[in-house]
């Protein structure tokens, strides 16, 4: 039969089954052939935090969403047009995401009477006609697997194993993906074992069979490429590009990058991308515990390499004494912060942004830090340079806030040239910079840079400025322990006052219609969401103003004007208001929070309802 | 020539501890030596009157001229506790850090700078209780650090509560009716903790802690070196028995690795009268050389593979200190972490014709599923 081709502007798939069912490796497979089409794509991994939770049931369900479109695009999407559900859980769990009307390929062989059970389907909802508004089809995927591999010396359960590229041949089908990629990455994944790699190619093969051969799809679906600045493109997620930016920024400033790390989800690979790139220099210590793992980037960091420590919210609070050591001994030092849901161990794989006022002020006495918060997958990469940056010119722990969505979720990103980055160098001290009292010169590690207020970075084994730092608080200049009470205060002033002045860029406005009463500031992973939902509330005739803030601290020096200019301001943040308490008590700006901590990013419908809530409040 | 001796994992065999740090004669500064003057600093030393750390730092001092390397190679990192002051007083780099946490901060730089020789100086309180996980993982891993710990079985700088090493029955501040805790053996748990250098001395006895300093200096790895210290105001007269001449002869047994173990007056053949035999079931036991002969007295082989003879040497110390093996218990070579890291990242740079150029980081930001927009 002749098909039709259609034309979409935009689609978002959302992959759905069993933890043990490879939906996350599906979903990136798709992520990868629509990727070196040219679309512009977000993605939005959602797992469960057991590794393998009881199969079939709620708990175990794990899901990746994929939104690709051919203009930019900034969200995963707020409600699939398509979803794949491998069996009853996955279809329960995710049908109430689904509008009427959207697309369901479901495994119908996994529709058992026990698997209903398990999730408590009283009735079969293929048979009940509970979905009758939904473009459902139920196709026995498993089963069609198997038979595609009877030629293979597989045995039953070998061969089901690869219902998911089976799904994968026919969604790349569905929305004529090219299937070169997901060959290639196959062929490369089983290269060694030409049995499976045969195998998993022909249920791939297979499953675009079907697409095209059965009377079931009647249409396929295009989606052109999205316009993008001209260069060579990847696909990345957040956590890879932070650890990438790392690498480049120890690459641009001619140090080692060194690692000390604890595993936690969903930090853990930043660690196991660095641990990779030994060819790069990189050195990477897997600590006994996250206390060690700062420890150790901060005994780094004092040898003068770019000392990093990697962790989440829990892992963080456990590190609060040490950054406070850095903050004292005013050396450069990077710790990184993958938020994830909290109090205490709290939702490990989900993202949430709660952490914001731990980083700002989680230590003990008057510890400044310097925070930066990347707004999307591949702005962790700049977000690292810049982290390290600050750290090496001011001499500061830096404070890098990333989430379990911009961890995991993943974007194309425009790789840069190296010579493009910005120059890191540094310079360490190198002889004696004051005298003493008798005129010798002597070396007074505590003496500051007039313009960055930065001690000198003397590292070991420099001759001639053998000195002795640590945690008491210190004599400005000489370094010596001091106790004396206007010295401390002095010193309290000072650590605060290099803080307050690092330099960070200005607080960019975008309100195209120049005449917006509401003003919508974001920070984080929220800058996707919040940016969809004001290109909606603009096309509905209501204008807005949106600005982003990058750095939580300092804030922009405009960032007062900003907020003073608009009759109201709208925070929405996955946490109980945390930035809006900070420029509430900053600015005495009147803001209003938008707050939900679900565990996932916000859609942009729900900011979009807030934005115009708010807007027509003021006009009633 | 002899090709160098290698390591199983094919690390270079460095056998030193120092053997990285370059020395003075290396640098052409050989022509003025260093006096236990040059590693005086200026900062005023604030331990109590009679305090044992004293004692200690005049050791260190006096000790590290011989080791003929630059003091701006050396680095002392100390937590918190009066042993913890100790960097301020010594003329080299030093970083007083947080409770406990000197071996992970001491990690850190040594991992990532092999030509520093990394002190770390701790106590009782500092190392077992609050650093307890630091200690034991800074000894597995390994790491060419030499660890001092003063062991006062006391919190001196908190003013004189109980410690993870003071006696049962202790009466502190925060244990008026006795400590019921029972305490750390530090040289057992460090053996547990899969040492290969570990070591006791005491303060008092500058010329057995200077012996036992430069074995463990030289050793490569993680050297652990307790030093039973006095502290005058909170737990005075904690190792008088030991100090005592007439009462240290039969309660001190010095270990000497390759030689009988024996101690007290001497016998018919010049050497102590008392010994040690292996006792009923694993232990070791403290017997007249008289009545069993010289020939069952126990060599020690402080270069045993197995720990076991080591930890059981470490197990005769009892809360009276009525025999107490001072010496280095145990000292093996075995690969360090450090080392260890430092070749896989050096092993990696070379295989792959030197340092990542500005196209090498290119090829790894593009990785290999690139698509290019005209």
């Amino acid at each position: 039969m002749t098909k039709t081709v259609e034309q979409r502007s935009r689609v978002i798939i959302r992959f759905a089954g069993d933890s043990g069912d490879g939906m996350q490796l599906t979903g990136d497979r798709f992520t990868a052939q629509t990727a070196s089409l040219g679309n512009d794509l977000a993605t939005l991994p959602d797992f469960p935090a057991e590794i393998r939770a009881p199969q079939g049931t709620l708990p175990g369900v794990s899901s990746f969403q994929l939104h690709f479109a051919d203009h930019d695009v900034l969200t995963p999407g707020d409600a699939p047009d398509v979803l794949v559900a491998m069996n009853p859980a996955a279809l329960k769990s995710n049908l109430a995401d689904l509008p009427r009307g959207a697309t369901i390929i479901v495994n119908s062989d996994d529709f058992t009477k026990r698997n209903l059970a398990k999730v408590g389907y009283a009735a079969d909802p293929l048979q009940d006609g509970s979905l009758d508004s939904y473009q459902m089809h139920a196709l026995p995927l498993t089963s069609m697997t198997v038979k595609a591999l009877e030629p293979f010396s597989l045995t039953r359960k070998e061969a089901e194993r690869s219902k998911n590229m089976f799904a994968l041949g026919l969604l790349s089908w569905l929305y004529t993906r090219p299937t070169e990629p997901t060959e290639r990455f196959l062929t490369a994944k089983f290269g060694g074992r030409p049995e499976l790699l045969a195998a998993n190619l022909a249920a791939f093969r297979a499953g675009w069979a079907f697409g095209e051969t059965t009377e079931v799809f009647a249409v396929s679906y295009e989606v052109d490429p999205s316009p993008a600045v001209p260069g060579l493109y990847r696909n990345i997620t957040g956590n890879v590009a932070l650890a990438y930016g790392l690498t480049a920024a120890a690459h641009r400033a001619g140090l080692p990058l060194v690692l000390g790390s604890y595993p936690i989800t969903p930090a853990s690979d930043i660690l196991h991308t660095l641990a990779r790139l030994k060819r790069h220099g990189v050195l990477t210590v897997q600590a006994e515990d996250e206390i060690a793992g700062i420890g150790i980037a901060l005994g780094a960091a004092y040898g003068g390499a770019i000392g990093v420590t990697t962790t989440s919210g829990p892992g963080l609070a456990l590190k609060s004494e040490t950054i406070g050591l850095a903050v004292s001994l005013e050396l450069p030092l990077i710790v990184v912060d993958v938020q994830r849901g909290g109090p205490s161990t709290g939702l490990p794989t989900k993202t949430e942004q709660a952490d914001l006022l731990q980083a700002m002020f989680g230590r003990n006495g008057e510890a400044p830090v310097p925070v930066i918060a990347p707004r999307s997958p591949a702005d962790c990469f700049d977000a690292a340079l810049e982290a390290v940056q600050i750290a090496t010119t001011y001499r500061t722990p830096v404070l890098l806030l990333s989430d379990g969505y911009l961890a995991n979720g993943s974007e194309p990103w425009r790789v840069p040239e190296v010579a493009t980055l910005p120059d890191l160098r540094v310079e360490f001290a190198g002889s004696p910079n004051g005298l003493d009292s008798a005129g010798a010169p002597v070396f007074r590690p505590f003496d500051r840079d007039p313009d960055t207020l930065a001690r000198p970075w003397a590292v070991p084994g420099t001759p001639g400025l053998a000195h002795r730092i640590g945690g008491i608080e210190k004599a400005d200049g000489t370094g010596e322990i001091s106790y004396d009470p206007d010295n401390h205060d002095r010193m309290v002033r000072l650590r605060q006052a290099k803080v307050d002045g690092v330099a960070v860029p200005m607080l960019d406005v975008d309100d195209p219609d120049g005449d917006a009463e509401v003003l919508v500031v974001g920070w984080g992973s929220t800058y996707g969401p919040i940016s969809v939902a004001a290109r909606h509330v603009r096309r509905g005739g209501i204008s807005v103003a949106t600005a982003h803030l990058r750095n939580l601290n300092p804030f922009p020096a405009n960032t007062g004007d900003v907020l003073r200019r608009y009759r109201r301001v709208l925070i929405p943040e996955m946490n109980l208001g945390q930035l809006a308490m900070l420029l509430r008590a900053r600015y005495l700006v009147d803001a209003v929070g938008y707050n939900r901590v679900r565990g996932l990013p916000f859609t942009s419908i729900e900011i979009a309802d807030a934005i115009t809530k708010l807007a027509q409040e003021g006009t009633a | 020539m002899t090709a160098e001796p290698t390591t199983e994992l094919g690390l270079p065999a460095l056998r030193s501890g120092l053997d990285a740090v370059p020395t003075m004669a290396q640098l052409g500064r050989d022509a003025s030596p260093l006096t236990k003057k040059d590693f005086t600093s200026e900062s005023e030393v604030r331990w109590c009157p009679g305090c044992g750390d004293y004692a200690i730092l005049a050791a260190v001092q006096s000790f590290l001229p011989e080791l003929d390397i630059p003091r701006d190679n050396i680095v002392c990192v100390s937590g918190i506790g009066c042993s913890s002051r100790f960097p301020y007083y010594l003329e080299t780099y030093g970083l007083h850090s947080i409770h406990g946490r000197a071996p992970a901060i001491a990690t850190g730089l040594a991992t990532s700078r092999p030509d520093l020789n990394v002190w770390v100086i701790t106590g009782d309180g500092d190392a077992l209780s609050i650093g307890g996980n630091h200690l034991i993982h800074a000894l597995r891993r390994n790491v060419n650090l030499t660890i001092l710990l003063f062991n006062n079985r006391i919190y001196g700088l908190t003013k004189g509560q109980y410690s993870p090493t003071s006696q049962p029955g202790l009466i502190t501040k925060s244990t008026p009716a006795g400590s019921v805790d029972t305490p750390f053996n530090p040289i057992s748990l460090a053996l547990g903790a899969e040492a290969t250098f570990v070591a006791r001395t005491l303060d008092s006895d500058r010329k057995h802690l200077t012996s036992v300093l430069r074995s463990a200096v030289t050793h490569r790895g993680a050297s652990l070196v307790e030093i039973y210290q006095n502290c005058p105001i909170f737990n005075d007269g904690a190792f008088d028995v030991l100090k005592d001449r007439d009462q240290a002869a039969t309660r001190l047994i010095p270990l000497e690795h390759g030689a009988p173990i024996r101690f007290g007056p001497a016998a018919a053949d010049g050497l102590g009268s008392l010994g040690v035999v292996r006792g009923e079931g694993c232990g070791l036991s403290v017997v007249e050389v008289q009545s069993v002969g010289a020939e069952r007295i126990l060599v020690h082989d402080a270069q045993a593979a197995d720990p076991s003879v080591a930890f059981a040497l470490s197990r005769l110390e009892d809360p009276t200190l009525s025999h107490v093996p001072v010496g280095v218990f145990r000292s093996v070579s075995r690969p360090t972490y450090d080392d260890g890291v430092r070749t896989q990242v050096q092993g990696a740079v070379d295989a792959a014709g030197g340092p990542a150029s500005d196209d090498d980081l290119h090829s790894l930001l593009a990785g290999k599923d690139t698509w290019t927009v005209a």
